[in-house]
């Protein structure tokens, strides 16, 4: 009888392993159409983005630029466009630049983004109308940051609805932002923030609603008030959101251009303190076609973006096997 | 027993005051955020409905009944073509939009779908240089542009397109949820081509994720600012961030206001339109391929 059984099984396994090897060769027949639909995306990447690159490393080490209509090099120069990217355009000044104006968005913009994420996933608290405070609160994400930029330009100018509020309440007699380093950078983050943190919320949301619920009861029962549930149980499980929305914030922030831009009007005034290093890139590009100096600038920030990414990475990826849950459904 | 009672009955009224208060806390918080996020586009809203010299005397939070001079002043404007510049921008944001998709989505069913020796090799590539900013290669994409003669052409904003890897990657994670592996292999025994099965059946099933990432393709392209500030230089190609940029050369102070925010209002209003028909939509699309916890 189990001899019976014991042989039953086999033959089902055999069967099983059949069935098996069956789909592997199927799947190899169809292996050619898989390369076929990739192709697109790689001829795509290669020639939009690809060969870009490489140009751009390319003749960064070149003299290469226009005058008028009249165009100078490429002749080779080693690395002069560095030295000159560096030392007479101070590229790390715009890049120190761009690192405070992010953190002056960043900053507060988790630490809303995480006081919203758990108010709204909070199971006492059971708040109303959450749907209605997402869509409000996401809505900047999808205007136009030039748009934006202008707006706020014209809303804070000297004689604009701000200034008239605040000479009418007698705060101050004049209200001019552009001539202040820190008003201006704060202005440029203010944006910058209120169009992302609806975003970052909903995306934090997402990773606290993927936190086992009982956990979090379990821990009450203990007897754990909110800021210890907060602190041990929804930050270290968070983390691997937390650092997919750090990673990609800023990556988000090295780019920050549309905003200043047309906020400060290209110049990135007062003195240069609200100057990106993308201001700087299409400035370089836009009026001499310099593809020397934009190439320098750019390897750099290739440069810095690989190791930022590089290190954030391998942190969310480490952690990213060790914390697997079940979701609980939204 | 007396005793006990009255403190589990005091702990209780105790719990019901905090949960009170925290929920007036929170209301009141999310409240002030809500206004925070209105503000700038009610003052956009009201200020288009006024003249020059209405706005500059201070704010109102009544209408104006200039909405139409507003218009009239901006259509006469020969700077600011904003007829052209809406029809461009509608034109190169929609097939961008339409491209993109298409594109990613045979993209995302090539790496879930069949099972290649590279697949996975291609699957890590496409997430790495989903990292690299689009702007560090811009330089040497500006040098072919201007040397194939494709400045003031709109194939350089739509066809880099094809290979998007952000939207890739969120309709490769919503297939992986819907398309069970079984379903093709039926259309193959029905005799389906590959073609026709990714057109006929991948297709609708992910439509979905295809409408959200149309919706997202779509609204950035139309903000798009960087790329065509550096590829456009004729006027009427122009699309409307560079028609917003055109303004930076005068002050807020010389403005014609009403013009300025008229303009602005065609920039921003029509996709906030949309949005607010469309926001539960939209935004369970934001968090549909993001990173699971």
């Amino acid at each position: 009888m189990i001899l019976e059984i014991e042989n039953k099984n086999k033959t089902f396994l055999d069967a099983d392993k059949t069935v098996d090897n069956k789909k592997k060769r199927k799947h190899f027949s169809y292996s050619k159409w898989g390369y076929l639909f990739l192709i697109p995306f790689f001829v795509a990447f290669f020639l939009f983005t690809f060969l870009p690159l490489i140009s751009t490393f390319y003749y960064s080490f070149f003299e290469y630029y226009s005058v008028g209509l009249d165009e100078v090099g490429p002749n080779f120069v080693k690395f002069e466009n560095y030295k000159q990217v560096i030392f007479e355009s101070q590229f790390f000044k715009y890049l120190g630049n761009t690192i405070i104006i992010w953190l002056l968005g960043f900053i507060p913009q988790i630490i809303i983004s995480l006081l919203l994420a758990v108010l709204f996933t909070d199971t006492r608290l059971k708040l109303k109308f959450t749907g209605f405070f997402k869509s409000i609160i996401y809505m900047p994400n999808l205007v136009m940051a030039s748009a934006f930029g202008m707006l706020f330009l014209t809303i804070f100018s000297t004689s604009g609805p701000i200034a008239n509020i605040l000479i009418r309440l007698n705060i101050t007699k004049h209200f001019d932002y552009s001539t202040s380093i820190w008003m201006t950078r704060g202005l440029i983050a203010s944006m910058n923030l209120l169009m992302w943190f609806g975003n970052t919320t909903i995306l934090l949301m997402a990773g606290v609603m993927g936190i086992d619920i009982s956990l979090f009861e379990a821990a009450r029962i203990d007897g754990a008030n909110s800021w210890k549930i907060f602190f041990k149980i929804t930050m270290p499980l968070l983390r691997p959101i937390f650092l997919f929305v750090l990673l990609t914030s800023m990556i988000g922030g090295i780019q920050l251009f549309d905003i200043p831009q047309v906020f400060t009007r290209g110049m990135g005034n007062p003195n240069l303190t609200s100057k990106t290093v993308i201001m700087y890139l299409a400035q370089v590009l836009g009026t001499s076609k310099n593809y020397g100096a934009a190439g320098a600038a750019s390897v750099m920030l290739f440069f810095i973006t690989v190791v930022l990414s590089l290190v954030l990475f391998v942190f969310t990826y480490k952690k990213d096997i060790s914390t697997k849950h079940k979701g609980r459904k939204a | 027993m007396e005793n006990i009672k009255n403190i589990q009955s005091a702990k209780i009224k105790n719990g019901k005051a905090s949960l009170f208060a925290g929920r007036f806390i929170s209301y009141f918080f999310l409240v002030l955020l809500v206004l925070l996020c209105i503000l700038p586009f009610y003052i956009l809203i009201i200020n288009c409905t006024r003249s020059n010299a209405e706005i500059q005397k201070g704010f109102s939070f009544v209408f104006g009944n200039q909405f139409i001079t507003n218009w009239k002043s901006l259509r006469s404007d020969d700077q600011l073509p904003i007829i052209k510049a809406i029809r461009n921008s509608l034109f190169i944001s929609g097939a961008t939009a339409i491209i993109t998709t298409y594109f990613s989505s045979m993209t995302a069913h090539a790496i879930n779908t069949y099972r290649f020796k590279f697949r996975k090799a291609a699957y890590i590539f496409i997430l790495i240089i989903m990292m690299i900013p689009p702007q560090v290669s811009s330089s040497g994409f500006i040098r072919y542009v201007f040397k194939f003669n494709l400045e003031n052409t709109y194939y350089p904003l739509i066809l880099p397109a094809i290979a998007s890897p952000v939207v890739f990657f969120f309709i490769k994670q919503y297939m992986e949820s819907v398309l069970p592996h079984d379903l093709i292999e039926a259309a193959r025994i029905d005799g389906a081509s590959e073609f026709r099965t990714f057109h006929q059946m991948v297709l609708p099933i992910i439509m979905p994720a295809i409408a959200v990432q149309l919706i997202f393709a779509f609204v950035s392209s139309w903000n798009n600012f960087y790329m065509p500030s550096l590829i456009i230089e004729t006027a009427t190609k122009r699309t409307i961030p560079l028609l917003i940029n055109e303004l930076r050369s005068g002050s807020p102070e010389t403005f014609d206001l009403g013009k300025v925010y008229m303009l602005m209002t065609f920039a921003i209003v029509p996709i906030l339109a949309v949005y607010l028909v469309l926001s539960r939509f939209i935004i369970r699309g934001v968090t549909l391929g993001s990173v699971k916890g």
